[in-house]
């Protein structure tokens, strides 16, 4: 780098200081419209002023102060503008008197309560997400669209009416009470957990995978398992990304389609994620609490992650796993998985038992998963016609083409299987 | 996407010298605000070259030549790595240029090198399966 470009120093800056400052401009003017305003605002300064005076010793400090100074100025515009009407309350100059004492606190827990923020349950998931990427994550409107396969102009009004709805429901910037705290925790967790998996396994689209927004998730979890490092959840869920992380370059094959764990090269698993899913695991379970859903998946999936090949897989620790996530999270398709886990456990009849119980189960009476495992269970232990007609109403039930095209051929094939065995 | 800033050796840091107190924790307080912002994957120091063996094929499919440590020439040697996972090139550069000069005395030096991507890496079939049939021999082998 022989002439440093301003732009390109300001980008990294941006990348790491972003949401620190406008946390710490938000504890100052109590809405976030106005504290990314500022920080926008130093960030032209800098643009400007930067390639005349050379690039401050340290700009990080540099950009956060002019910011604030933005900041200020406004604050006390407002207050004259108050005077003036004599509108002025005894609470905006206690308010201005404790911002000047303020100023300089941890921004630590600035970052948390934005984070608090964003992830309020008034908003909607899907404005939760995008806030919190703009804001926490840092990246632009045209990133977020990118990243969600959506018009710019949507994002922009999503993040626009998420922060609307903050001011009109006057959301505080503040850390959740004791009471509030297991509930406003679980909302940050679902939004990082949905930004994780929108990533993992994006739901539209052509791609398979878009790492911009796994890799969003998993550093926020990282930062909040250092920001609230007490609570078991909170590297529950950090393990379990790092662990389905670590299989990113393992899942999809050269034409793009998805891999199956039990089909994956397990070569090409990283083992670097593989491990600091394990350690965030292992932290999780020093902290002795109840186990919660994010922690006993992390904790299946650890048991895959620990199989050198498939074969080596720990069905029985599976399919215990499995019941104790049905006991914090009962769902169906928990209990599908079971069934699966216990088959491979202990052989198919002991996963049919629960199957045939989930077949009376009108949640999953689309579900195309429960007839293509009840066929496959059907199939192992030699009950071919049944396993055909279950094949085919899968078939019928899944949207995606080649899926549906594979379960018809299997289909077809428990029929020839069926009638050679009636020939010999 | 992932980078790795590599620290290059020093004549102390060969020596076996340790850093001193003022660097082991400004070190250890970089490292932990690399955790703070959710980037840091890894970060080794290295024993001296004094304990490394070097191998070298000056001949193609001929035997290697394995050369017992010490080596000369600290500049061409490293001394530890740290792994980061980041947005852009220019936060790995940001974060590069906030690591304390690693050995002090005018001799610290660090190298900031991009890891492969998973869509950067050959995707050879034949590579991949041979890659798994010796994995499955390894796993089948009785443990010790």
């Amino acid at each position: 780098m022989t002439e440093p470009n301003v732009r390109q120093i300001l980008e990294g800056i941006w990348a790491i200081e972003s949401a620190k400052i406008i946390a710490t401009l938000t504890r100052l003017v109590r809405t976030i419209d106005l504290a990314e305003d500022f920080a926008q605002d130093a960030l032209t300064a800098a643009l400007k002023s930067w390639p005349e005076t050379g690039v401050p010793s340290n700009p990080a400090a540099w950009l956060t102060k002019t910011a604030k100074n933005r900041a200020i100025d406004y604050l006390r515009r407002e207050k004259q503008r108050k005077n003036k009407y004599e509108q002025l309350g005894w609470e905006l100059n206690q308010q201005s008197l404790l911002i000047w004492d303020e100023i300089d606190e941890p921004i630590q827990d600035d970052l948390l309560r934005l984070l608090f923020m964003t992830c309020h349950p008034v908003l909607t998931k899907e404005a939760r997400v995008a806030l919190t990427l703009r804001l926490l994550a840092g990246l632009s409107t045209e990133e977020i669209a990118r990243a969600f396969l959506t018009s710019q102009s949507t994002v922009a009004q999503r993040i626009v009416r998420a922060k609307r709805k903050l001011a009109t429901d006057q959301v505080p910037f503040e850390l959740p009470d004791k009471e509030t705290l297991i509930d406003r925790l679980a909302s940050v967790l679902e939004v990082i957990y949905l930004m994780f998996n929108e990533g993992y396994s994006a739901s539209a689209g052509i791609t398979l995978t878009r790492p911009v927004l796994c890799h969003e998730a998993l550093r926020l979890g990282r930062i909040l398992a250092e920001l609230i490092p007490d609570r078991s959840e909170i590297h529950g869920l950090v393990g379990l990304m790092e662990i389905q992380t670590s299989r990113l370059k393992a899942r999809i094959n050269t034409a793009g389609e998805a891999i199956l764990l039990k089909d994956q090269n397990r070569a090409r698993w990283d083992y670097l994620h593989i491990r600091r899913g394990l350690t965030a695991i292992n932290r999780a379970e020093q902290l002795k609490q109840p186990y919660g859903s994010y922690l006993i998946q992390a904790l299946i999936a650890a048991c895959h992650a620990k199989a050198r090949i498939v074969e080596e897989t720990d069905w029985i620790k599976i399919s215990a796993l499995y019941a104790a996530l049905i006991q914090v999270e009962p769902s169906p398709v928990i209990e599908l998985n079971r069934a699966v886990a216990l088959s491979m456990a202990f052989g198919p009849e002991a996963g049919l038992v629960v199957v045939d119980a989930l077949n009376q189960e009108p949640s999953l009476k689309n579900y195309y998963l429960l007839p293509s495992v009840h066929a496959d269970l059907l199939l192992k232990v030699g009950r071919h016609e049944e396993a055909a007609d279950k094949f085919n109403q899968a078939a019928m039930l899944t949207d995606n083409e080649q899926e549906r095209a594979l379960l018809l051929k299997r289909s077809h094939e428990c029929k020839i299987n069926e009638a050679n065995f009636e020939r010999s | 996407m992932k980078f790795m800033m590599v620290v290059k050796a020093t004549k102390d840091s060969e020596e076996g010298k340790m850093p001193s107190q003022e660097l082991i924790d400004a070190m250890a307080r970089y490292n932990e605000e690399l955790v703070r912002a959710g980037v840091l994957l890894a970060a080794e120091g290295l024993h001296p070259t004094s304990n490394a063996i070097q191998i070298s094929y000056p001949e193609p499919n001929k035997k290697p030549i394995v050369t017992d440590g010490p080596f000369t020439e600290a500049k061409e040697l490293i001394a530890g790595f740290t792994l980061i996972e980041v947005k852009s090139k220019e936060e790995a550069i940001e974060w590069a240029m906030r690591m304390p000069d690693p050995h002090g005395y005018g001799q610290g030096q660090i190298e900031l090198r991009q890891v492969f991507e998973a869509s950067e890496l050959t995707d050879d079939e034949t590579a991949l399966a041979k890659e798994k049939q010796l994995r499955e021999t390894i796993a089948s082998k009785p443990k010790a």
